[in-house]
């Protein structure tokens, strides 16, 4: 469970920037822009202008040749870098398939013609294999295909899929027998029972996932493409009706002459959001990626986008919010017995329990009083091992008969030997499990000695997280299948906001529907068979990777280092993608603005004088403002690839604070933004004698 | 301070403080809960579901709830077609008054149930006493209802979770008629008789002097249409005329009148949804815009022509006159009175008018234009104007929600691509027939025939007309000869996509909203009551106004101001 991740890619790496040079051409296809209504409206209103150009260069042109073929050529620009963007994107996301696909590299596969591992087998190509064939793999060779593990114990290197070196062990039955293909054994061997059929494994899930080849629109990408195609039509009529209002002006003016088809189409392009629309695909992709770098792999772009919105966040407790295990943290003896007496006994009692909680009491008996371990050959001791049915285990020294077990088992224990229960022993048992512990009692024959408290060790800093979650406006559920007492004060410690005991299965479905029937957005990790049911109905379902096939199949995202915190993460990028959209979608309109002042006076100056007053930025001329704002409209894209790849800033305050700050950023920000950089590109164009 | 400003100034704390109590009392009449009223009123209006065979409980889903809605315009549409043709026969026809001709008929007839209410007619020289009654009347009241109906059933879209019915609309519009729009009208009538308004069945009086004067139950009419935000004028001359608008008093209760019910209709939102500050939010919205507006317009209308002052011409108010821009303004209610309607008949889509906006200045003139082409949705018209806030604010919400990181939702509704889909189509459909229309007018020969300044002045007057049709308003420029078979019918149909073209994509939308689950609200929801919201939708709907309109204004009422600032 370390927390690994992938390297972090550099924004602009060279050979993906060269590859998304080459692609954005190649993306230039009317066939490929028709997807996204804002650009392909771009597209046409290029196509348009070189059209005027052609026409200037034949002297019947509407205005001088070289300020149309400038004007289609930076229209030209605003397309190519909108799918350069997209390209960067998904170049990105390419260079991971590629790495993926290196460990797809041809594999035999030694099929088992019977069940037995010992009996015949025939070697196949690992694309043969198909659902419920069985195969033996052994140390050095790697496994040929998605699994379960249905003999054996192997120790495999699953770095290929997630990046970790250090081996994982894999063995059949329990929740560890899930084998990933591509994925090496390093020692011992394995007997596999295929699960899926060739293009269809974990493998070629992650590589279409990461290259985007299936990548569909989110529901929310949807209806923001609505709301702009929505916004692009409005514009179209605004300008498209400017040429007979502007004739009609003409001629009741009686000077000046119509509004140009080029100053229109120039008009129509700066006014569409095209700065949202040509990075909206690049913002997806990028959420994606962002998932990945953080060693999620999501089923679908839907799960990344509903992570965004969780507002129940189920927990495990072990594991996730405790560490795995109990550990001692007080020997309380009875009364007459000396504490000394209790941990002697304690540490004896457990000195060959090889449990956690074992361990944790000899290292207690070791920190507090000073114990050695001793050598249990030399004291002649038999050990004698926790059974269901005696709920005790203990040693045998000689005569000495030293047992720990829960309180009940100890009290008949106790009493079979002729000896009572004291009363103090039973309310120090009571106090403890009110606090949330596990009390263990000692007893020696007939003497009950005292207990040992065993408690749930919160990880650190996780109360942080939650709290960082509550301000996200996320509730956290701890779900554990202890009883409702020591759940409680877990809960308490750990700081989250609820509780779900003694869990099972379908305490946990039930759980999540209540949530879901409340209007909730239900997010789980899980890694068991028995979490299957509540993965496949809560809304974000993380599996570990550690976990069973079922858990994978049942969640809609995969985590690579089986790391339960992870979804905070995912929360976050989730968010993040929304609002970068919404941020830029806001900026994209916000321009608009400036844009008018920009185009409006030079469009209509010469019919109305006066109007020449709209020119607030004093711009040079009719031309260069008019050129100014394309030439913006094109670079503005460009600028904002990096923050489109990277996401707009997530901070885990209220709703009422980030739409403060993202008001004043991306609206505020986008209104003025382009008054300075209009004005300052047609001073550069002046500067440098490229305007008439 | 001027008279102009404090008469602004109490005008809305009037207008506010009269929200509240009426609000309260509208939610309880769509909620099925009883009023004072219910004593009276109640066996009325069991009479009338037994006569008409409706059941009170019967559910209706939205598609036959639009379509209830539709039914009752088209037979609206057939009856009062059926009075302007045949009123030469039928009763109560002193003047003797010809059938209407049949574009005009047409037109005239489609503003009414339309709630548009465009003056292509000229009430006094065209229409019998009956046809006023029977016909108009009645549509001003049912168009009204019907706004308040499809807002009821937006709202309830909004509060019900998992369900499929909106309500009933029979009842939502008996109920709306019965217990709001019927005693407020009544009342508002008795008030506006006492200033002077007339009310009676008589021919027409003739004076010595040779005047004719038009008689008839003007008052009983003028009270639906100012408070139905319905706007046709008795006489053609509208509330300039002495009979219908008598007194600066009465002048003031009609203009409180026409946004009054708009305005208590939020508040009746943030009851019906259980959370009063949504309601008070979006009446915080409409009040910043309008009170924006009518300082602007105010400003223009009580400083006057600034060309004139060049010409040792006096436009300061003084004892002798009002001062100001006076040209095409009643002494009695000055440049202050005339703006404040202005801007609250254009805010609202009442489209009544106590002087002619044609001759306003240009800054002053293009504050009604904007309202109107902001989508009617500053107060708006009844129950339209706040159907329409809505759909800014679902814009509002979808990109704020997005901004915070979050799938968006409106009051625990999530906002999806349907929703955004019929918000689009509400918010566009009247703004492009606004842009066409005006594109066809400048183009076509018979309609430019019509402008009758030349000039950006006259570019106004198109763009006028087609902004007040599609938005359901009915003001005109005056100066813009509409009575012509192409504006007749052109403007008809521009009224009927600003009517039904917004009706049908708000049920549509309360319908998918209506079958969702509510989400709870928590901190990562985007909250909706917020000033911080209040200046987002704001922000919207005057930014979709602004890029829409902006270039058609550019060439009219900015070109005229910039020109008449340039020529001082």
């Amino acid at each position: 469970m370390t927390s690994h991740s992938r390297q972090d890619r550099p924004l602009f790496e060279p050979a993906i920037a060269r590859r998304a040079v080459l692609d954005a051409f190649r993306k230039l296809s009317p066939l490929h822009q028709l997807r996204n209504p804002v650009m392909f409206t771009v597209w046409i209103c290029s196509a348009f202008a070189t059209g005027l150009w052609i026409q200037a260069l034949t002297g019947r042109g509407e205005g001088r040749p070289g300020f149309i073929l400038a004007i289609s050529l930076w229209l030209w620009f605003t397309l190519l870098f909108a799918n350069f963007a997209e390209a960067m994107a998904e170049g990105r996301g390419k260079a991971q398939a590629d790495s993926l696909r290196r460990s797809k590299r041809d594999v035999k596969a030694r099929r088992l013609l019977g069940s037995d591992r010992t009996g015949p087998h025939e070697v196949v190509d690992a694309p043969a294999l198909r659902v419920n064939d069985l195969v033996l793999v052994e140390a050095g060779e790697t496994i040929p295909g998605d699994g379960e593990a249905i003999e054996g114990v192997a120790s495999v290197n699953e770095s290929a899929i997630t990046g970790e070196s250090a081996p994982v062990i894999r063995e059949s039955g329990g929740d560890r027998s899930a084998v990933t293909g591509g994925t090496l054994v390093l020692s011992d061997w394995l007997v596999i029972c295929i699960s899926s059929n060739p293009g269809e494994s974990f493998l070629d899930r992650m590589i279409a996932m990461v290259e985007g080849a299936k990548r569909q629109k989110t529901p929310n990408e949807i209806a923001l493409d609505i709301l702009l195609a929505g916004l692009t039509l409005i514009f179209l009529l605004a300008t498209a009706t400017l040429l007979p209002y502007s004739v009609f002006s003409t001629k009741a003016a009686g000077q000046g002459h119509p509004v140009t088809l080029t100053a229109l189409v120039s008009l129509l392009v700066c006014l569409i959001p095209t700065t949202i629309g040509g990075l909206l695909s690049a913002i997806g992709i990028a959420g994606m990626d962002r998932m990945i770098q953080a060693n999620v792999i999501a089923t679908s772009g839907r799960a990344v986008e509903a992570a965004g919105d969780v507002d129940v966040l189920l927990l495990d407790k072990t594991g996730t919010i405790t560490l795995g295990n109990r550990q001692a943290v007080a020997f309380l003896p009875a009364d007459g017995v000396g504490l000394k007496r209790l941990a002697d006994a304690a540490q004896l009692s457990s000195l060959a329990d090889e449990t956690p909680e074992g361990r944790s009491i000899v290292v207690l008996a070791k920190e507090q009083h000073g114990l050695r371990e001793r050598d249990l050959h030399a004291l002649d001791a038999h050990f004698v091992p926790f059974t269901a049915q005696t709920r005790m285990s203990g040693v045998n020294l000689g005569t000495r008969q030293i047992r720990k077990g829960a309180a009940s088992a100890i009290e008949a224990y106790v009493q079979s030997h002729g000896g009572t229960f004291p009363d103090d022993l039973r309310r120090t048992v009571d106090q403890i499990s009110m606090a949330g512990g596990t009390p263990l009692v000692v007893a020696e024959g007939p003497h009950a000695l005292g207990v040992i408290q065993l408690k749930d060790i919160v990880k650190g800093g996780i109360k942080d997280r939650f709290a960082e979650l509550r301000d996200m406006g996320i509730k956290t559920v701890m779900i554990t299948g202890d009883n409702p007492l020591t759940a409680a004060a877990i809960a308490a410690e750990a700081g989250v906001d609820d509780f779900l005991a003694q869990a099972t299965p379908e305490a946990k479905l039930k759980l999540i529907r209540e949530y879901q029937a409340g209007g909730r957005l239900v997010a789980m990790t899980g890694d068991g068979t028995n979490d299957a049911p509540a993965l496949a109905q809560a809304d974000v379902a993380v599996a570990m990777n550690s976990g069973t096939q079922a858990a994978k199949e049942a969640g809609n995202m995969v985590d690579l280092d089986s790391n339960p915190t992870k979804l905070i993460e995912i929360v976050e990028i989730g968010k993040q993608m929304l609002m970068t959209r919404g941020s830029l979608a806001t900026f994209s309109i916000a321009n608009d603005v400036a844009k008018y002042f920009a185009i409006l006076p030079a469009a209509f100056v010469a019919t109305y004088p006066a109007l020449g007053a709209l020119n607030v930025m004093r711009l040079h001329s009719p031309e260069s403002a008019i050129l100014s704002a394309v030439i913006f409209n094109a670079l503005i894209i460009v600028a904002l690839i990096p923050l489109a790849l990277r996401g707009v800033t997530y901070r885990p305050v209220g709703a009422a604070q980030l739409l403060q700050r993202n008001l004043l950023l991306y609206g505020a920000g986008g209104l003025v933004v382009p008054f300075i950089g209009i004005k300052a590109i047609d001073w550069l164009l002046v500067a440098l004698h490229l305007t008439a | 301070m001027s008279h102009a400003w404090s008469q602004n100034l109490l005008y809305l704390a009037l207008l506010l403080s009269l929200a509240y109590p009426l609000g309260t009392h509208m939610a309880k009449v769509l909620e099925d809960g009883r009023t004072l009223l219910h004593p009276i009123l109640r066996p009325l209006e069991r009479g009338i579901y037994r006569l008409m065979g409706i059941h009170e409980d019967d559910e209706m889903g939205w598609k036959a709830y639009a379509w209830s809605i539709t039914l009752i315009k088209l037979l609206g549409l057939a009856a009062v077609f059926l009075l302007m043709k045949t009123q030469a026969a039928l009763p109560l026809n002193p003047e003797r008054q010809a059938n209407v001709a049949s574009g005009l008929s047409f037109n005239t007839d489609v503003s009414f149930i339309t709630n548009t209410n465009w003056q292509a007619y000229g009430g006094e020289a065209t229409l019998s006493y009956l046809t006023q009654m029977l016909g108009l009347t009645v549509q001003n009241f049912i168009s009204a209802a019907t706004g308040i109906a499809v807002l009821a059933a937006l709202v309830r879209g909004i509060t019900r979770r998992s369900a499929a019915g909106l309500g009933n609309a029979w009842v939502d519009l008996v109920r709306s008629t019965l217990y709001i729009l019927l005693p407020l009208s009544f009342a508002l009538a008795l008030f506006l008789v006492s200033q002077g308004v007339i009310q009676n069945l008589s021919a027409y009086l003739h004076t010595a002097g040779g005047q004719v004067l038009a008689m008839g139950p003007a008052a009983s009419q003028v009270a639906i249409k100012m408070l139905g935000t319905n706007g046709g004028g008795f006489f053609g001359a509208n509330a300039a005329h002495p009979f219908e608008n008598s007194s600066p008093l009465s002048n003031f209760v009609q203009m409180l009148s026409i946004l009054l019910i708009p305005a208590a209709l939020c508040v009746t939102f943030g009851h019906m949804v259980k959370d009063r500050r949504q309601g008070w939010a979006l009446l915080a919205a409409m009040t910043v815009m309008f009170v924006g507006a009518l300082a602007v317009c105010t400003q223009a209308e009580v400083k006057g022509n600034p060309a004139l002052d060049g010409l040792g011409m006096t436009q300061v108010a003084s004892l002798d006159q009002p001062g100001g821009n006076m040209e095409g303004k009643e002494l009695r209610f000055g440049p202050g009175g005339s703006a404040l309607w202005a801007t609250a008949t254009t805010a609202a889509s009442n489209g009544s008018v106590n002087a002619m906006h044609d001759s306003f200045t240009p800054l002053g003139g293009l504050v009604p234009l904007w309202l109107m082409q902001l989508g009617e949705v500053v107060f708006g018209g009844v129950g339209s104007g706040l159907y329409g806030m809505l759909m800014f604010a679902l814009v509002a919400v979808f990109v704020g929600g997005l901004m915070v990181g979050r799938t968006p939702e409106y009051l625990g509704k999530k906002v999806e691509a349907f929703e955004m889909k019929m918000a689009s189509i509400a918010i566009l459909l009247p703004c492009a027939a606004v842009l066409i229309g005006t594109a066809i007018s400048v183009l076509v020969p018979a309609a430019v025939a019509s402008v009758s300044n030349p000039g950006p002045h006259g570019f106004s007057q198109i763009l006028y007309a087609w902004s007040s049709a599609s938005n359901n308003n009915g003001s005109a420029f005056a100066g813009l000869n509409t009575n012509t078979p192409f504006y007749n019918n052109g403007l008809a149909v521009a009224m009927l996509l600003g009517r039904f073209g917004v009706i049908w994509p708000v049920l549509a939308l309360a319908g998918s909203l209506v079958k969702k689950k509510h989400t709870p609200e928590g901190l990562g929801t985007l909250p909706t009551h917020t000033p911080l919201f209040v200046g987002v939708l704001i922000g919207v709907v005057l930014l979709v106004g602004a890029l829409t309109f902006i270039p058609a204004l550019a060439l009219g009422p900015i070109a005229e101001h910039l020109t008449l600032r340039s020529i001082r």
